[in-house]
């Protein structure tokens, strides 16, 4: 049982860092929605304030390393140009089922050869490869709102709630990139 | 300006003994307006790629030879864009009260336009 360094790649870029990502998502998530008047006292204030700085801060930390390996790491591997020069560009892919060491899987994908597949790149891929920044720059900016306010957030609840959109926001751009990437990577695996 | 007494506040007894004074609202809308103008730069430069063959190829200088192509200039220049903006908005307004829901709504605005040009149906149209 072992994987290529390919493999284990986009194992760390969609398996590992998501996990970590929806991780933090989730218990910064609860923890801003309750961060309420009444609900917690002052020595749970401290707790939770703790809990929140770590996990907002790591959760735009894991967005950062998610968008870097995935742009500079595996992206290069989904869209290289495998055929020789001259030739047709999907010429590696014919009567392929899968992407090969002479199909990339955007080749793959864009030649059709195996059912309907240009969608897959056209819309998917090309939405994931972009929206998906957003995720960092929407979890940063939060993460430093809290930070920045800590407890005092309790008694803004609109300003609360700002958080929590920015929040909501970096989740749905990661959502995205990695719902489709989890897709893309069924229909045409990096090989 | 100073720091003055922040609209929306609300009576909270447990924040009471933490003793905290009140901070400048600047700093938090710099964060807002970067994060929508990072976002905004993002869209524009994914939409204005796709007609203008010489900003794509500009944008794909960015890759150092990667392979990346021209998504390596886009990311490069809205992340650039967002870290840069926000230093030069927060130190713009690091000890003064800004309208915080005006700033909010101005970084939500340019954040909807920037995601609306990273979705393939609409900047495809070009």
């Amino acid at each position: 049982m072992e994987l290529t360094s390919r493999e284990t790649w986009t194992i760390i870029h969609g398996l590992a860092l998501g996990t970590f990502f929806l991780l933090a998502f989730g218990g910064g998530l609860a923890g801003l929605w309750s961060l309420r008047p009444g609900l917690v006292t002052t020595t749970g204030i401290k707790e939770r304030m703790r809990r929140l700085y770590v996990g907002s801060s790591v959760m735009a930390g894991v967005a950062w390393l998610t968008v870097i390996t995935g742009t500079w790491v595996v992206y290069p591997w989904y869209r290289a140009q495998l055929s020789p020069v001259g030739e047709d560009t999907y010429a590696g892919c014919a009567g392929h089922i899968l992407p090969s060491t002479t199909c990339s899987p955007r080749d793959f994908l864009k030649s059709n050869v195996s059912g309907q597949t240009d969608n897959w790149h056209q819309f998917g891929m090309e939405w994931k490869e972009h929206v998906s920044w957003a995720a960092p720059i929407l979890a940063t900016a939060a993460a430093f709102l809290i930070i920045y306010y800590g407890p005092r957030l309790i008694s803004r609840p609109w300003l609360r709630m700002a958080v929590i959109v920015m929040f909501v926001g970096a989740f749905a751009a990661a959502v995205v990139g990695g719902a489709f990437g989890a897709f893309l990577n069924k229909v045409a695996p990096i090989v | 300006m100073a720091v003055t007494e922040h609209h929306g506040m609300e009576e909270v007894p447990e924040l009471a003994s933490l003793n905290m004074a009140d901070k400048p609202d600047g700093p938090a809308a710099a964060a807002m307006v970067a994060a929508g103008i990072g976002i905004f730069v993002l869209g524009l430069l994914t939409t204005l790629a796709v007609p203008w063959t010489d900003l794509k190829d500009f944008l794909a200088d960015f890759q150092l030879g990667q392979g990346v192509g021209p998504l390596a200039g886009k990311t490069t220049l809205t992340a650039i864009a967002f870290f840069v903006s926000w230093a030069a908005l927060h130190y713009r307004w690091r000890d003064k009260d800004v309208d915080l829901k005006k700033m909010f709504n101005i970084g939500l605005v340019l954040g909807l336009l920037g995601a609306l040009g990273t979705f393939p149906p609409f900047f495809e149209r070009f």
